[in-house]
């Protein structure tokens, strides 16, 4: 039987107001050690404020095969960006 | 570097019109620098190729706390114990990136050190050699550390995503690890007639081993044209071994050392130094296991995994009774 320690997934959110960012894994026995573990592997050198761990095998992810049908949709859909629409230099600033 | 010598199981290297038409797009997608992600498809020899050479790359990291770690509790001072003991945790978290790395393409930890344990899965050369004085802690980072950069830099444009991103982590802080060994040669060299021969007799000792880290000539291996093509490798293994003698000559000259090898000049036309070759058949035979210190390297690691197992057995416990007990209060 393996006595394999189970993976998580670490996000870590940097000094500067922004959102969690995955930033690697690690095996741990429990949430308190990966945390832990997290520490001490990915924020040596101030990396963070702030550490969230996940069991890597609670992930849901989309199938790399679904990649067409869930993203090209949205290539077709150019009037979302702002440049799609010419505004007169006359009106300035927009 | 840290894996030299990495099999790929071809043959032969294949042209796009041989690949069957899974392969050729996967091919393709390599060629326009696109990244490959874990669970994407990609070839049987790609994955094995990538798991022997990123789980030689853990190894090296992890097996190279050695020869350091022999020189923590002996370090000359408190700063110096601070930063060399910093330096030798970077490469545990190295090792464990690198793990990481490798157990997205499907092999699991405990195998990988089971590899290690039994002699089947290599490290580097270079971790095989004692650390006889203070100025070898010196060496190490100035040189191994140095030549390992030369390396890492372009892997962080490698086309495995995983792969890539570890190193990206990696050679973020391998320039603290050069520049620490650099820094305590300097002062070796500036110091007393004494201090000067050791920092002299390390260098004497290392350089080879060092340009022996690059591997021996890979121009005509096929091993090594596929893992170009799959670019998981990006520079030959002499081309390497020339930058590292180029880049770390200026710096010996500076320090006042003199680099031991008798052929070494420079060549104006090539705009590089021509150099003698290190010993192959010592190459060799260290790989095979048989040089100054691999049977110390590869005990120590051994009894560090068993003499923790009742450790790592009580926070398995620890985290199940943890869990049973919040399991009890939901019920
Ligand atoms: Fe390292
Ligand atoms: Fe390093």
């Amino acid at each position: 039987m393996s006595s394999e320690w189970p993976l998580w997934e670490v996000f870590i959110r940097g000094q500067h107001g922004l959102n969690h960012r995955h930033v690697g894994s690690l095996h741990a026995p429990d949430a308190e050690m990966a945390i832990h573990h997290a520490r001490d592997v990915y924020t040596r050198r101030n990396e963070g404020v702030s550490i969230w761990v996940v069991r890597s095998a609670d992930i849901v992810a989309s199938a790399p095969s679904k990649k067409g049908p869930l993203f090209d949709p949205a290539n077709s859909k150019v009037y979302r960006h702002p440049t799609f629409f010419d505004i007169p230099d006359e009106v300035g600033h927009m | 570097m840290y894996a030299q010598l990495v099999k790929t199981d071809a043959a032969r290297l294949r042209t796009l019109d041989e690949m069957d038409p899974q392969e050729r797009a996967f091919q393709e997608r390599i060629d326009a620098g696109e990244k490959i992600e874990p669970k994407e498809w990609m070839p049987e020899g790609y994955r094995k190729t990538l798991v022997r050479q990123i789980s030689q790359h853990a190894h090296s990291e992890i097996v190279g706390q050695l020869p350091e770690g022999n020189w923590i509790t002996r370090a000359p001072t408190l700063e110096r114990k601070a930063i060399l003991l910093a330096k030798v945790q970077d490469e545990a978290g190295h090792g464990l990136y690198l793990y990481c790395a490798a157990e997205t393409l499907g092999i699991s930890r405990d195998e990988m050190y089971a590899q290690l344990h039994s002699g089947k899965a290599k490290y580097s050369s270079i971790f095989n050699y004692p650390t006889l004085s203070w100025a070898d802690i010196g060496a190490i980072g100035w040189l191994v550390d140095g030549a390992a950069i030369m390396n890492q830099v372009p892997l962080q444009r490698c086309s495995y995503g995983p792969y890539a991103r570890a190193m990206v982590r990696i050679c973020k802080e391998e320039s603290f690890h050069q520049r620490q060994g650099f820094h305590i040669m300097s002062v070796l060299a500036k110091g007393s007639d004494a201090q000067k021969a050791m920092a002299q007799d390390a260098l004497d000792r290392w350089w080879w081993p060092s340009l022996m880290m690059f591997g021996p000539s890979d121009d005509a291996s096929v091993h090594s044209a596929q893992s170009m093509a799959w670019n998981i490798k990006q520079d030959s293994n002499d081309a390497l071994r020339q930058k590292f003698v180029d880049q770390t000559v200026p710096q010996a000259r500076f320090l006042g050392l003199t680099v031991p090898d008798p052929d070494l000049a420079w060549n104006e036309e090539k705009g590089g130094f021509d150099f003698g070759q290190p010993d192959w058949d010592e190459f060799y035979a260290v790989i095979a296991g048989n040089g100054p210190c691999n049977r110390e390297r590869l005990q120590a690691r051994k009894d560090a995994w068993d003499e923790g197992a009742w450790f790592r057995e009580g926070l398995s416990a620890h985290a199940r009774k943890k869990a049973d007990r919040r399991m009890a209060q939901a019920a």
